[in-house]
This record gives structure tokens, sequence and C-alpha cells, in this order.
């Protein structure tokens, strides 16, 4: 496949891509910018951070798990990119050498690209940004330092002054009819089409996942769809009553809706993998890859969401849990995808509980999502999901059946104890032991009861 | 001037443009191959066949080796020729190298890599301590003890006793850059090897050996390491040796590197270790005696185990006199990744089983923990500051000896600890955290201080030399090489602070270059905290010699005696003639004096006999302080560092700028070690965290909430190179007061001792919360 993009202010067209080549492999191995540095080769660790920007805005990604086909139409910065044209350090390079951010040097050009775009974009909440860059050496206070020494500087001219206009227009090869092997579909229609004739391809929308298959399970992929041009799956479309999110949104645009409508999964969502990570991962894959311990999918059921699956022109809605039959096995018949999800609108009660070992970029041991309605001191509906207690996103019937009907009080949680072990038995594996996958999602109720009564339960909110 | 100045890390322009170059980024021959390990899929037992067709097959592959194709020694150990390269047969981890890829790329390589057919007979794999521990599976002959008094009468004799175990987890060094190594054949046979190590000496003997040449066949160069930790002085060896056999065999260079997998699988890691405890104390909280068992898992080949165990008990008694005490060590032998180096080399290990008795006796006599262990400090030296805590004059003290009775004559941890209290409000804290916890029934606060005082000087005596190299050229500007390696600890910036400060000139001045076995031979690795303490000394030397010769020649030329030549400003001032450095220089030049000169260095007053654990290891210690204030959600473990007060002891600091990076640093190193970062092994022996998406250093928002880090105003009583200070290991255990606050505050949730194990996942919180409100 041909692909056309912006790197570095220049414009770069390369003929026949293999559709799984990384941006790293292609920038240290054949484009010799070895500023960008391989540290893990799975999107965990950020020394490979460069800086894109479309129409949507400038972001920042992992090159280690970005196929080339996916910056058709769009503008590359690297570490080499980001100082000015005469050799201008941009101010975040500049108080990283001031403060002394950098010591073995090996994960800065990632903090440089990650700091640079947020500062691009005007973020300060600095934890959060940088969340996806691991530093062995310095503990971060430093770059902390820098971070918040930089913010009050101008963006510098060589990087406001990008013109959308530059980029190439349409990308070679996505304008024209999908051929091969690898295609790169523009709508919804043309997926449904090209896939329900080729239902073993493989569908790329981040690429956070299958991003793996390819750099560490080292899978010949077969044909391959790219979503990233699929602007129809984009969208997110809002009603008095009702909200459908495109399967193509990005974790990261979904942080301002559920800040809006449910900001205790707004505030997950925000530990959803890193900034580089949700600036890439759709919804829909999140969905469509059937893990047990994605983080979207126990928050949408708990919401009660429908799915909306195509194939060809065919379309059927489900609700979002009864895709999920079993550990690999989901309700998807072949040539079928994941066209969107929706829920309706209803009073928050929505509260998400994410527990990992660490508390930023880390895989949820358990994630536990609750909708609670209580009124006149009953509680009159519970929706109640777990991530990371089965083998697939489960709700906890037995113990949302102890709930409702009760009144909203202490008693009726110690009454529902028995239930979790009937609606759950986790695996013990090494991000947690059975047992406590099972303490934790019963506490996370008591937690949510006492949250509910006012009482302060989080660790982030204490101050020394 | 430049020696003490905070001046930034000398390639931090280049680390923040992408331009600072590390062993896969140096632009490789056209024809370059690539390497990659066929790794054992079992843990222990023997190779009956080996089916290595489909990976010969494979695209891309050039060659592939067994153990039998290797030339001469099949041997990467740095110790006891215990650890071939490829197996010889015998597997003993999953992980251990089988066969070697010879590939046109990497991704060709790693793939071909996973197509060898293996097939084993499998013996039941030796894992844990425990199956260590009965089929007496281990290094040397039994436990190595060493001793002071009667530890067993003074515990019984005493008036409270306590005991416990403590089980602490290793830990993965994740250095950013993995391991790599490139090597370039040359004319006659010979080698030259880029390598990312911390001991280019040692990469140099092994290739030698494999290639079967002299040491003078190979060079080796090292710019700098994307992080070393420990991890790069001796894991490195088997990627540079098969680069090396690869090229001789091939002709052509040879590159490998491992994938952050193949890395964690294959690489050793930080010893865990278990100590368990016996101690009896008076009613202020004295140890009166102390016995450690010390259970140490080093993995299948020896390493530096020995070292590291001992270590370990040499920091046993961390800052406390403990007049009669028995450590007894294992160095238990296992079926999994050989343990090595890590940062603080088991001293960490050893101060936790301290720290942690000091905690347990502070909390059965419901006494201050800080006012315990002040009362089993060592003394300050005559002539300091007297104790802050008289001991009880009626009491006879022996002496002020460690365990293997070194004398401390440099301890500063009286005057530091009291600074640190007041700098931290811990008295005004102590009690609010206090009030806290009986308002907050789900989140407890818990605030905990530990000390460190750490033993400066590899204990292998003879390691503790190094050699410089510095030329002047004829302009006037500086080459300095020397034998230390750069992995981001600043050491290079730190070095030429003091070549430029002895011939008066600016940085701009010195060139720093990349390590060099062919200029400086016979060095020791850049370990144990030392690479400034031998290396700035040792350059020092060298300067000191030109400088010596230059105003030799300077003093004859205009009638003046050589004491009245000064270098200082970038100028040379000869009498009452002046005139620059680069002028000087072309004099000299043009008065054929010598401007090239070595240095060397080794450090005094070492004295050590290991065996039976007597002597003087150590030229002198570095101390430290930290209180560490954490939140805890008793309701799932989660928690946060909210603050963090440090005061550490740098000496008269080389670079405080730079030191204060290796404190901060070591510090959330340490912490992570003891918090958040969980190795876990399955009942097979496999790594089942083996990437950073299951094994988690600590990230950006866990550093501390508040962070207040400061360098002990001191220098060093020790003569070392501008009465600096190491700094590179001392800081790492200065977390170990993160673990120890976070038993407090599980300590809040209950009348026991919390006995956390390591690391405090919210899994091992929680689970010690529910002991402890369970009463159990």
């Amino acid at each position: 496949m041909n692909v056309t993009f912006l790197l570095n202010g220049e414009s770069v067209e390369l003929r026949d891509v293999p559709a799984t080549a990384t941006l790293l492999d292609w920038l240290r191995d054949t484009r010799g910018l070895t500023g960008t540095k391989e540290g893990c080769n799975e999107g965990d660790c950020g020394a490979c951070t460069v800086m894109v920007q479309d129409e949507d805005g400038a972001r920042a990604l992992n090159a280690c798990i970005l196929f080339l086909p996916q910056l058709s139409g769009k503008s590359v910065r690297t570490v080499e990119g980001i100082a000015g044209p005469e050799g201008q350090l941009h101010p975040v390079q500049q108080a990283m050498i001031d403060h002394h951010g950098s010591q073995c040097g090996f994960c800065t050009p990632g903090f440089i690209t990650s700091m640079a775009t947020a500062h691009l974009n005007g973020e300060e909440d600095h934890a959060t940004a940088l969340a996806g860059n691991l530093c062995r050496c310095t503990g971060y206070a430093p770059i902390l330092r820098a971070a918040e020494a930089a913010s009050s500087e101008p963006v510098p001219e060589w990087l406001s002054d990008f013109i959308l206009a530059e980029i190439p227009a349409g990308g070679v090869g996505g304008s024209q009819p999908p051929t091969g092997a690898t295609v790169q579909p523009e709508t919804a229609g043309e997926l449904a089409r090209w896939y329900a004739a080729n239902p073993d391809a493989t569908l790329i929308a981040g690429a956070t996942d299958v991003g793996l298959w390819v750099t560490k399970q080292m899978r010949d992929l077969g044909p391959v769809a790219f979503l990233n041009r699929c602007r129809e799956l984009q969208g997110i479309d809002e009603t008095e009553d009702s909200v459908t999110i495109g399967a193509g949104v990005t974790v990261a645009r979904l942080i301002p809706l559920m800040d809006r409508l449910h900001p205790s999964l707004g505030a997950m969502l925000r530990r959803y993998g890193s900034a580089q990570v949700r600036a890439a991962a759709t919804i829909g894959g999140n969905i469509a890859n059937g893990s047990p311990i994605g983080d979207g999918p126990p928050a949408l059921i708990a919401l009660g969401a429908t799915l909306h699956l195509r194939k060809g022109d065919d379309r059927r809605d489900i609700p979002l849990e009864n895709f999920f039959i079993d550990y690999g096995k989901q309700d998807r018949q072949p040539g079928e995808f994941v066209e969107a999800v929706s829920f309706a609108k209803s009073p928050d009660r929505l509260k998400c509980y994410k527990l990992s070992k660490r508390f930023d970029q880390d895989i949820s041991a358990v994630c536990g999502c609750f909708h609670i309605a209580v009124e006149d001191g009953t509680v009159t509906a519970a929706r109640i999901a777990f991530g990371g207690m089965a083998g697939i996103p489960k709700r906890a019937a037995h113990v949302e059946a102890a709930l409702i009907g009760q009144p909203w009080s202490e008693d009726t949680i110690k009454a529902a104890q028995g239930a979790w072990a009937q609606d759950f038995t986790p695996l013990s594996d090494m991000r947690a032991s059975a047992e406590y996958r099972l303490e934790a999602a019963r506490n996370m109720l008591t937690r949510y009861f006492m949250e509910d009564r006012g009482l302060e339960t989080s660790v982030k909110e204490v101050r020394a | 001037m430049s020696v003490s100045s905070p001046l930034p890390h000398d390639a931090a322009r280049l680390h923040v443009t992408g331009q600072a170059r590390y062993i896969d980024d140096i632009p490789t021959p056209k024809r370059t191959l690539h390497l990659a390990f066929g790794l054992s899929q079992i843990a222990r037992g023997r190779i009956t066949s080996m089916d290595l067709g489909a990976v010969r097959a494979a695209p891309g592959v050039v060659a592939v080796l067994t153990a039998d194709d290797l030339p001469f020694a099949n041997d990467v150990s740095p110790s006891v020729h215990d650890e071939p390269l490829l197996s010889d047969g015998h597997v003993h981890y999953i992980g251990q190298p089988i066969f070697l890829v010879v590939a046109d790329s990497h991704g060709a390589a790693r793939r071909a890599a996973r197509r060898g057919e293996i097939a084993y007979e499998e013996d039941t794999p030796i894992l844990t301590i425990d199956e260590a521990l009965a089929a007496d599976n281990r290094f040397e002959e039994g436990p190595r003890i060493y001793a002071r008094g009667d530890a067993a009468a003074a515990r019984a004799a005493a008036p409270h006793q306590i005991e416990g175990m403590l089980d602490l987890g290793g830990q993965e060094h994740f250095y950013l850059e993995g391991q790599a190594a490139l090597a370039l054949p040359q004319e006659g046979g010979d080698m030259l090897v880029h390598s990312s190590t911390q001991h280019p000496t040692e990469i140099q003997h092994k290739v030698a050996e494999a290639l079967g040449v002299p040491m003078h066949g190979v060079r080796v160069e090292t710019r700098r390491m994307g992080g070393g930790f420990g991890g790069k002085e001796s894991q490195g060896n088997a990627l540079a040796v098969s680069c090396a056999v690869a090229a001789r065999l091939t002709g052509k260079p040879c590159k490998m590197r491992y994938d952050r997998d193949d890395d964690m699988v294959i690489t050793g890691k930080r010893h865990d270790f278990r100590i368990t405890y016996r101690a009896g104390f008076d009613d202020a909280g004295r140890v009166l005696g102390i016995e450690f068992v010390q259970l140490a898992r080093c993995g299948w080949a020896q390493d530096l185990s020995l070292p590291v165990a001992d270590r370990a008990m040499l920091h046993a008694d961390n800052a406390y006199w403990l007049p009669d005490i028995r450590i007894e060590s294992h160095r238990l032998k296992t079926n999994t990744q050989s343990a090595t180096a890590y940062r603080g080399f088991g001293g960490p290990q050893g101060m936790v089983g301290i720290e942690r008795v000091m905690d347990h006796v502070a909390h059965v006599l419901d006494l201050d923990p800080v006012e315990v262990r002040r009362r089993n400090y060592y003394d300050a030296p005559a002539g300091g500051a007297a104790p802050h805590t008289p001991r009880d004059i009626s009491e006879q003290k022996k002496d002020n000896c460690t365990p293997y009775g070194q004398e401390v004559e440099d301890f500063e941890l009286w005057e530091m600890t009291e600074a640190l209290l007041a700098s931290s409000d811990y008295a005004a804290r102590k009690k609010a955290v206090a009030e806290w916890n009986a308002a907050n029934p789900v989140i407890k606060k818990g605030l905990a201080f530990s000390p460190v005082k750490f033993g400066i000087s590899f204990t292998l005596t003879h390691l503790n030399q190094a050699g410089a190299l510095v030329h002047v050229y004829q302009d006037g500007s500086i080459h300095l090489n020397h034998g230390g390696t750069e992995m981001g600890q600043g050491l290079f910036q730190k070095v030429a602070q003091v070549a430029a400060r002895r011939f008066g000139v600016g940085l701009e001045a010195v060139k720093i270059t990349a390590t060099d076995t062919a200029k400086v031979p016979n060095t020791s690795a850049t370990a144990a905290s030392s690479g400034s303490d031998l290396n700035g000394m040792a350059v020092k030397a060298a300067c000191d010699t030109i400088r010596g010769r230059m105003a030799e020649f300077l003093a004859e030329r205009h009638q003046v005696t050589p004491e009245d030549v000064r270098f200082e400003g970038g100028r040379v001032q000869v009498g009452a003639a002046g005139m620059s450095f680069a002028e000087a220089a072309q004099l000299c030049y043009e008065g054929r004096i010598s401007l090239s000169a070595t240095g060397f260095y080794k450090t005094p007053k070492l004295a050590w006999d290991r065996i039976k654990g007597e002597g003087r290891p150590f030229f002198y210690f570095a101390y430290g302080a930290a209180l560490t204030e954490v939140a805890l959600d008793t309701l799932t473990g989660e928690n946060r560092i909210l603050r963090a007060d440090i005061l550490h002891d740098a000496g008269a600091s080389l670079n405080p700028a730079l030191d204060k990076g290796q404190v901060e640093g070591g510090y959330v190193q340490g912490a992570g070690w003891l918090t958040c970062e969980e190795l876990v092994w399955d009942d097979t022996g496999r790594l089942r965290t083996h990437a950073p998406s299951t094994y988690k250093i600590p990230a950006f928002s866990d550093q501390p909430g508040a962070f207040n880090v400061a360098l002990w105003d001191g220098k060093n009583r020790e003569d070392t190179i501008y009465r600096s200070k190491a700094v590179g290991e001392p800081p790492f255990m200065l977390g170990i007061s993160a673990f120890l606050a976070l038993s407090d505050a599980v300590a809040a949730c209950g009348s026991e001792y919390p006995a956390l194990d390591a690391p405090a996942t919210p899994e091992r919180l929680l689970a010690a919360v529910q002991r402890l409100r369970d009463g159990v």
C-alpha cells in the first residue's frame, strides 16, 4: 500500500508499504532517525513517542505500535523535529536541561515529544500527560519541574505555524478503490462490503492491541483493513435521551463526554492506558477484542449499553453484555463488525473503580462499575459489572438481585456478601489472586455506599 | 568553579534533541547481521534432541549456532566459569539461551529463533527458597556466618524478645535501553566491540576467551548506557560474546539487542531474600542480642551472588551498634534467572531486615520508632556533636565497631536525623497522622523514618583501583578518558569537572570521551557507587602529572619556582607573567614537554577477610535519612506516597544537581522495589511478569506528592576526591521508609505488628489490613 505523510515538515511518499511495518522500525532502520527509541515495543514505556497532527489536533502516539498506513494524510514530528530549524531548543527541551530532567537519556526523546505535545495543546495536568512515559533514573521529580517551568513559555513558531494544508490530501492509496490484501476504507459501507467478502481479515483501528500481535507474537495478519480513515465510525451522536458512540471513537475523545455525563467514568478513562494509548485506542476495539480485562465494557454494561453490529448491509442490536459469551468467544459472525455502541441517558449514579498494582497505565486486576438507583432509601435498580473477575466482562447478577428492593443500608450490603461468590469465581494470575479479587470487589460496593453517604474514600484526594 | 557546580549532565542537550547515541543507534555497515537466542522452555533438564531445520530455513537466516559451533570458551560467567553462553546440553532455567540465530535483520532473527524444536528430559525444578533449602541446593559449602559475641545468650537474657520473618521480592532493573552489543571485525582477526556495559574490561576478557585471542586482540568501547543499575555489570557478556563469535565466523559485523521480553526472561535481577530475625532488647528499646538468617535466592549460576550476599550481611547492622549479633547467610541455587548485581548489591536487603526489627521493637514497647533508632545508633565520631540521647552511663560500651570489626569513624546520622526531623516537622505530623487515623475508617495514614549507612568500596579489595588517560593538545584543549562508564549517573561530567579544575580551565576545554579498553586497561566495573571516587582520583593524578611538567617547564623559562605557577581562570600565571592556558600548552609543546599522562588510584586503608568476616572492607560510609508519609486505602490496599523528606550525605558534592538527581531517583526506585514492582514466577518456573505491561515500575504520578530533598552540608572525613562521597547506591535505601510507612498505616488497623512482606502490593496490604482487623 502507498502512504503519504509529513515527517518533520517534509513530505514523505512511500510505495508498497507492508501493512504491518511500524513507524518506529521505519524511522530507525530505513530513515536513520534514531532519536526515537525502542524501550518495550509494546506501547507501555513511551520511549518511542512521536507527535502526530491532523485536522483533529496534535496528540502523542507510540511509534512502536503504529503502522505506517495509519499515518496517511497526517503530520509526524519526531524528537528530531521538536527543535527549531536553526537548532533553537523548544522550551520543554531547554527546561529539561535546566532542571536536570535527563540522566541516562534513553527515555528523554519520548518525554520531549509527549511534553511538547501537551505544551502545544495547553495541557497542564502533567501527571496525566506523562503517565505513559517511563523513566527509571530520575524518579520524575525533575521532569515535573521542567514541565511546570516550560508551561508558561509560548509555543514556538515552528510548531504553532503548523498548517493543515501542507498535509498531503487523501493520502495516496486512501482515495483509490480498495484492492489487494490491505485496504483503508473511507466509509462504513465500503468496509462492510469488503469485510463481508474477507471475513478472515483483521480490522485495525488504533492498533494498541493488534500492534502487539505483530511486534510480540510476530504473527502474519493476512488481509488487513485500517479503519482510521473511516470518519463515519468516528462520530458521537448525542440526543436528549441517548448517546451513540461510533466504534472508531478513541478513548481520549470519550473523556470530555463522560466528564459531563458520568464523571466517575471520565476519571477512570484518564487511567485507561496512557495519553499515547488513549489517543489511538478505540471503544470499538476495546469491545470487539473480547478481552475480559478491558475497562470500557464493564462501565458500558453498567450503563445498560446496546451494541450495534453490522455485516454487509445487515445490522443488529444486542445488549452489550450478551456480546461476551465466553473467554475468547463473542457473539459476532464472520464478517460482522462493531459499528457503534449506545446507551440511554440516565441520572448519574455510575461509579467506576479500577484496581491495579500501579495507579496509572496498568491493566486492571479488577474493574468494578456500579450503577445503583435509590429512591426513598430503597434500591430500585442496580446494574453492576466487572472486568477481571471472569473470562468475560460480567454482571454481578446475584449481587444486583440481593440489592434491588432492599433498603440502601450497610445491612443490605452485608446481606449481599454471599452473592459475590455466586456471581464470580475469579482466576489467580500475576496481577492478583482470586481471593483478593473477590474481596476487593466486595469492598468496592462498600466504597460505593460510603461515597454515597459523602465519605471520602479515595487515596488520590488525600494530602500530607 | 567547576567542581561543586550544579552543571547539567554533559549530554543533556544531546538527550533532549535525540542525538545521544546508544548501541542500537550507531550507524552500521550495510551487511551487518543481527542475532537472537533460542531459549529454553523448561526450567530444569537435559536436551535429548534439537531440530533446528526450521530455524535454518527461516527467511533471512544466515547461520544457526549451538554450543558445538563455538570455537573456544563457551562461558560468559563473571566469576566461576559456570555459565555457558549456549546450553551444554543441560538446562537450568526457562529462558536459558540454547542456540544462536544469525540473520539479516533483527526481526528475522527473532522470528526464526522461535522455530526451534527441542526435546527435553525434564527434571523437577527447584524454584523457591524452601525447595532449595530442602534440597540443600546452594553455592558455597554451607552458610556463611559472621558473628560477634554470643547473640543467642544475649537475646535470651534480654528483658524482651521478638522474632519474625520477612520476604523481600527481587527487582527487575528495567533500564530503558535493553542489553545491546555490536561487534565489528578488524584486520588480523582483531575485534572491536561496542557494548552497553558497566564493565568494558570484563567484556574484553570474555570476548578474548571466546575468540581464543589475547586481550590485546579485543577493544571494547562504551560511550553511554541507557541505564544500568547493576544490570549491565555482567549481563551484557552473552550479547557481546555472541556478536564477536558470530562476527568471527561470518566475517561480518554483528549486532544483538534483546527485545524487552527476552531481556526480562533471560537476564538476572535483584536477589529475593527471606530474612528471619530473633532479637532481645531492653525496656528502652536497645537491642542487646540479635540473630539474623538471610536466605538469598541466587538462581542457577553463581554470577556475583557471593559478594551480593556478603554485602547483605555487612548491612545487617545498618546504622546501629548491635553488641551481640549473629548473621547466617545461605546462598541458594534455584532453576531461575541467575540473580545479579542491582543498585545496593545486597545492602538493601540486609538493611530492610534491621529496619524491620527497629519498627517491631518500637511497636512492642509502644515507643517512637525514631527514638528507638536513635537509642541504637552508633556514636558520633570524637570531636563531633555528642549523641543527642546519651546512653545510660552505667552501661559499658565496648566499642563503636560494626559486627565485622570496622570502627565507625564518620557517623553523621545524629545531626542529620535531628535536622531532618526539624525540617520535616516530624513531631507535629506524627500527631496529625494519629488524629487522622482516629477519625478516618477507610483511609489510613502512615509515617516512617529510616536512616541509611552504606559502606563504600568493593568488598573484593583488588577491584578498588582505577586508571585515567589525559592528553593536553597544543591548542589547550583537553582529551579526557578513564575507566568509568556513563549510565546516566553523570560520572563523566563530575570527572570532567575535576579535570577542568586541575587545569583551571572552563569545562568547554575538556572533551569527554567514550570508555575504551585501548586507552585505559584493566578497569573495574562502574559499580559499588565507586565511579567518581576512583576515576576522579585517577584523573586528578593524570592531570597533576601534566600540570607538574608544564609548571616545571614554564617556571624555568620565567626563572620562578614551579610553586609560583598557577592554573586558574583559563590562564596560567607564571610569576609576574600570564598567558592563556592555550598559549601555555603551545609553549610546552614547542619546548618538547610531554602533554599526555596516565593516572592511577587505589583506595587506601582496606583490609578484609570475607571468610572470617573481619576487617575493614569499606573506606568510609555514606549516610542518608528519609521520612515518608503515605495514605492507604483499607478497602483495596491502594496507596500513595503523600510526602517524602530526605537529607542525604554526598560529602562535599562534586555536582549537587547530579547528586540530587541520584537521591530523588534512588528513592523512587527503592520505593518501587518494596511496593509496586512484583516479579511473579509460575509453578513451572516461568516468569510471568516479563514486560512493562505486567511488571510495574513507578510511573510519573507515583513520585511523592511533596518531595523535599536536600544534601547534607558536610564533607568526607576521608581523603576522597575533593572530599566528596559516593552517591549511586546509598539513596536507593531511603525508599525503605516508604515501605515502613505503609506498614505504619496498616498498624493503624489493629494492635498486632503488621509483619508486611515486600513488595507491598495492594493485595499484600489488604491482606495485612485484614489480618490486623481480624486480630489474627
